[in-house]
C-alpha cells in the first residue's frame, strides 16, 4: 500500500512534469492524497489526466461566475479548482454556480472540499448525475462510489449551503428536556452556597 | 526586562545556521528524557558465529511498544559504500511499531534489507541501513576475543563502530504516515522515532561485536567495557538530503529556531542567577572543550573553524573566570552582549547552546512546540491585497531584496533530483544540463521575481486575482504568507549563490538532531556522530541529563 505521503509527493512532481507550476503542482499533490482518504479514485484520475492533457482541449478559467461555459473545449479541473478556490470568499454569496464541461470533475472536487472548510458551510457539488455533499473538508457524502475514471462532467453545479439546522425546532426541544434531567433542582440553600456569589451579590 | 527575540535577518543566514550547535533542546537528548523509564528489552538475538541474522530490540511502557528489528548481513569488501548510490549494507534495521509476530519479521527479512527498492507497510515506523567501520570492529573483535580491551585512541578518533548512511520516516516506502502516530504523547517533539532506532541501533552494534568475539574464542573473550561502549556513539554520513527538508518544512524549521530563540530570550531575562546555575554552566562549558579539542576532520573549511572556535572560547573562558561577575544583574544577557562584540557566530551559538544548560525549566516546555502541523498553514488567504503582501515582503525579507539575481554568481547554482537516486543535488546552471527541472528551493530568487510582479501590480487587488495571472509565483505567494506568522520558517539567505555552503544547511538540521563533530568530506556530505558518551539503555533510569559533557 502506497502511504499518503508517497501520494502527495508523485502526484505534485507529475503534476509539475505535465505543465503546471510548482505551486499549483503543490495543490494537485494535497488534494491527490484528500481523494484518496476519502476512498475516492484520485490516483486513477488524476494519472489518466495528465497523460491524456496533451490531447484535449482544454481552457483555463481564471474569473469564476454564476455561469461558466468553455468554448469548443473542457476547462481544465486543476485552473478552475485553484480559482475556485481562491475566488470563493467572493462566491459564497452566489445562489448557484454552474459549469458546463469540466474534464476530470474528480480532481475539481478536492478544490471545493477544501473550499467549504474556508468559508465554514457545507457545499452540494453535481456532476451530472452524481451527487457530493462537502462538509468542512472532513467528509464527503455522495451516491458515487465507484472508482472508475470520469473524463468529463458535462453539467456541474455548485450550491454553498446556508448554515441551518438539519432538524425541528420541536425536536430540539424534546432532546433538551430530556437533557435537563441531568440537572440538580435548586432548594435555597442550595442556591445560597451552590455559586461563587455570596448572600449578597449587590456591590 | 524584556530582551526582544533575535532578529530572524541575523539568525536565519546560513552562515549563522551554519555554526549551530547541539543543546537541551537537540532531539536525541529529548529523546532519551522521554523514553528513560520505559523498558527496554532484548527480545531476540539470532546472530550466527560471524554476527550475521537477526535481532530485536524494544522499548515498553504500559500497552505500547516499539520494537527494531536488525538484519545483519555477510557484504563483500568491494560493495560496502556509504555513498547514497550503494544497494548493499552491513545491516539494515526497522522500527516496529509494536511486537512484530513471526511473519512480521519474515516478510520485512525480504524488504529491510533491499531499503528503498522494498516495499514497507503502516506497521513500520522509521528504516535505515548502517555500515561498519571494519577497521575499529576488527579491532574491537580482535581485541575482545584476546581477552583485552580495545584501544581507546583508536576507537576516541573514530568514535562509533558503525554509522548508518540514511534514517527514513514519515511514509517513505510505505512507512507509516505521521497522522497514524501523531496524537501519541511520547513522540511529541521531532524525529523522536527516527532518534529511538539509531538509539538501539547503537546498542546492536554493542552487542554483535561482543558476540563475535565471544565466538571467536569463547574461552578468552571478554565483553566490551560499558564505559568504552557509553564512549561510543554512531556515526552518520548525511548528504544533500537534508537541505531542501528544511525548506520544504516552514512552519517546523521556525518552531525549533523559535524554541532556540525563547530559550535564549528568557535566559537573558533573568535577573539574578544563582551560584549553582552559574556553576553548571561554566562547568558544561569546559568540559566541552574536549568536544572541540578531539574534533577530527581533514576539511580545511572546518579546520579553520574549529581553530577559530577554540581560540575564541578560550578566550572566552579567560573572561569568565577573571574578568566576569554573575552577581550582576542580568548577567546572561550581559555576557550575550559580550559574545557578539568580541566572537565569531561559531562560538556566539557554542555558548548559546551551553546557556540553556541550567535551565530544564525554560527548556522542556518548548520541546513539546517543536512539532508543526504544515498543512494548516498550506491554504492562501486569497482575501487579502497585493498592498499587504507587498508590506510582508518589504519587513520579512529586507536582506533578500537587496540581492541582484540579475549578477551571474547569485543565480549560478539549480537544485534538482537525481534520476537514479531520486535524491537532490545541486549544480552549476550554466555548466550543466537539466536546470529547466529546477526544484522550487531558490527562495530568496523567487520573492524578489514576486515581488518585482507586484511592484507592478494594482495595490487593491486581491490575491485570489493576482495569483489567476502569476500561477508560476504560487509557491512564494504561500510562503511569505507563512513567514508573516512565523518569523523563523525562512532562510534568509540565497541558496543559489556561487558562495553557498551547502553543509551549512545540514549542519543546522543535525545539530537540532544533537549531532557532534562535523566533519564536512565535500561542500556537500559530511560525517558526524550521534549519542556519543550518552547512557546506555540499562542505565536510562538513572542518568546525568548533562552526560554530553562527561
Amino acid at each position: 500500500m502506497k502511504s499518503l505521503s508517497e501520494i502527495d509527493t508523485v502526484s505534485k512532481r507529475s503534476s509539475r512534469a505535465a505543465g503546471y507550476s510548482w505551486g499549483i503542482a503543490e495543490e494537485v499533490g494535497k488534494n491527490t492524497r484528500l481523494l484518496e482518504i476519502f476512498s475516492l479514485p484520485g490516483i486513477k484520475n488524476l494519472n489518466d489526466f495528465l497523460n491524456k492533457k496533451k490531447n484535449i482541449k482544454l481552457e483555463n478559467l481564471k474569473l469564476i461566475t454564476e455561469d461558466n461555459s468553455a468554448n469548443n473545449s473542457q476547462y481544465c479541473p486543476v485552473i478552475a479548482g485553484v480559482n475556485f478556490l481562491d475566488q470563493i470568499k467572493t462566491l459564497e454569496n452566489l445562489n448557484e454556480i454552474k459549469f458546463k464541461k469540466i474534464a476530470y470533475p474528480i480532481l475539481f472536487l478536492p478544490f471545493v472540499s477544501r473550499a467549504s472548510e474556508i468559508v465554514g458551510k457545507r457545499i452540494f457539488l453535481k456532476l451530472d448525475e452524481k451527487e457530493f455533499l462537502m462538509s468542512f473538508n472532513n467528509c464527503i457524502h455522495s451516491n458515487f462510489s465507484k472508482k472508475e475514471i470520469i473524463e468529463i462532467a458535462e453539467s456541474v453545479s455548485i450550491k454553498i449551503l446556508k448554515n441551518e439546522d438539519s432538524f425541528s425546532e420541536n425536536e430540539w426541544k424534546e432532546l433538551y428536556k430530556l437533557s435537563e434531567e441531568t440537572f440538580v433542582e435548586e432548594n435555597e440553600s442550595l442556591k445560597n452556597s451552590g455559586a461563587g456569589a455570596g448572600l449578597t451579590d449587590n456591590d | 526586562m524584556n530582551i526582544p527575540l533575535r532578529d530572524p535577518n541575523v539568525v536565519m543566514k546560513l552562515s549563522r545556521l551554519g555554526s549551530f550547535h547541539q543543546s537541551r533542546l537537540s532531539f536525541l537528548r529529548s529523546f532519551l528524557r522521554e523514553f528513560k523509564d520505559w523498558d527496554y528489552k532484548r527480545d531476540l538475538f539470532e546472530l550466527n558465529e560471524k554476527g550475521y541474522g537477526t535481532a530485536v530490540f524494544s522499548f515498553k511502557k504500559k500497552n505500547r511498544v516499539y520494537s527494531l528489528i536488525c538484519f545483519a548481513n555477510e557484504l563483500d569488501e568491494n560493495e560496502r559504500s556509504d555513498r547514497v548510490i550503494a544497494t548493499k549494507w552491513d545491516t539494515a534495521f526497522t522500527l516496529f511499531d509494536g511486537a512484530p509476530t513471526k511473519l512480521d519479521i519474515e516478510r520485512l527479512k525480504n524488504e529491510v534489507p533491499k531499503q528503498e527498492f522494498g516495499r514497507l507497510s503502516y506497521k513500520e515506523l522509521t528504516l535505515s541501513r548502517a555500515n561498519k567501520s571494519v577497521r575499529v570492529f576488527n579491532h574491537v573483535v580482535e581485541s575482545l576475543s584476546n581477552g583485552v580491551q580495545p584501544d581507546k585512541e583508536l576507537l576516541a578518533k573514530v568514535g562509533y563502530l558503525y554509522r548508518t548512511t540514511a534514517v527514513y520516516g514519515s511514509g517513505k516506502f510505505g512507512l507509516a504516515d505521521r497522522f497514524r502516530i501523531k496524537n501519541r504523547e511520547e513522540i511529541y517533539g521531532p524525529f523522536r522515532l527516527e532518534m529511538m532506532l539509531v538509539y538501539l541501533v547503537r546498542q546492536f552494534t554493542f552487542d554483535q561485536v561482543n558476540h563475535v568475539a565471544k565466538n571467536r574464542n569463547p574461552k578468552r573473550a571478554v565483553n566490551l567495557d560499558p564505559e568504552i561502549c557509553k564512549s561510543l556513539g554512531i556515526g552518520n554520513s548525511t548528504g544533500l538530503g537534508m537541505a531542501p527538508f528544511i525548506v520544504n518544512h516552514p512552519t517546523l524549521l521556525n518552531n525549533w529556531i523559535y524554541a532556540r530563540e525563547v530559550s535564549l530570550k528568557k535566559i537573558r531575562e533573568i535577573k539574578n542567577v544563582v551560584i549553582n546555575e552559574s556553576n553548571l554552566f561554566k562547568d558544561c562549558l569546559k568540559k566541552s572543550i574536549k568536544h572541540v579539542t578531539s574534533w577530527n576532520t581533514e576539511s580545511e573549511y572546518q579546520i579553520n573553524k574549529i581553530k577559530s572556535l577554540l581560540k575564541d572560547l578560550n578566550q572566552f573562558i579567560l573572561f569568565l573566570d577573571n574578568e566576569f561577575d554573575f552577581n550582576q544583574e542580568h548577567p546572561f544577557n550581559k555576557l550575550y552582549e559580550h559574545l557578539e562584540e568580541k566572537y565569531e557566530e561559531e562560538c556566539v551559538e557554542y555558548v548559546v547552546s551551553m546557556m540553556m544548560e541550567p535551565y530544564e525549566n525554560i527548556v522542556a516546555p518548548l520541546i513539546k512546540e517543536m512539532s508543526s502541523e504544515e498543512d494548516k498553514y498550506f491554504n492562501i488567504p486569497t482575501e487579502r491585497t497585493v498592498l499587504e503582501l507587498k508590506t510582508i515582503i518589504e519587513n520579512k525579507y529586507s536582506e533578500i531584496l537587496k540581492i541582484d539575481f540579475k549578477k551571474k554568481e547569485n543565480n549560478l547554482n539549480f537544485w534538482f533530483i537525481s534520476k537514479n537516486k531520486e535524491e537532490p543535488r545541486l549544480a552549476n546552471r550554466f555548466d550543466e544540463n537539466g536546470c529547466d527541472l529546477e526544484q522550487p528551493l531558490a527562495i530568496a530568487r523567487d520573492i524578489k521575481k514576486l515581488y518585482e510582479n507586484l511592484l507592478v501590480s494594482k495595490k487593491k487587488l486581491t490575491i485570489a486575482m493576482f495569483l489567476s495571472n502569476n500561477a508560476d509565483l504560487r509557491h512564494v505567494v504561500r510562503r511569505a504568507f507563512i513567514v508573516e506568522k512565523f518569523p523563523y520558517s525562512e532562510i534568509q539567505d540565497n541558496t543559489i549563490g556561487q558562495e553557498i555552503v551547502p553543509i551549512d544547511m545540514l549542519r543546522l538540521k543535525l545539530s537540532f538532531f544533537g549531532a557532534l563533530k562535523f566533519d564536512p568530506r565535500s561542500d556537500k556530505w559530511l560525517r558526524i556522530c550521534m549519542f556519543q558518551g550518552a547512557p546506555l539503555p540499562e542505565q536510562l533510569k538513572n542518568y546525568d541529563e548533562h552526560w554530553v559533557y562527561n
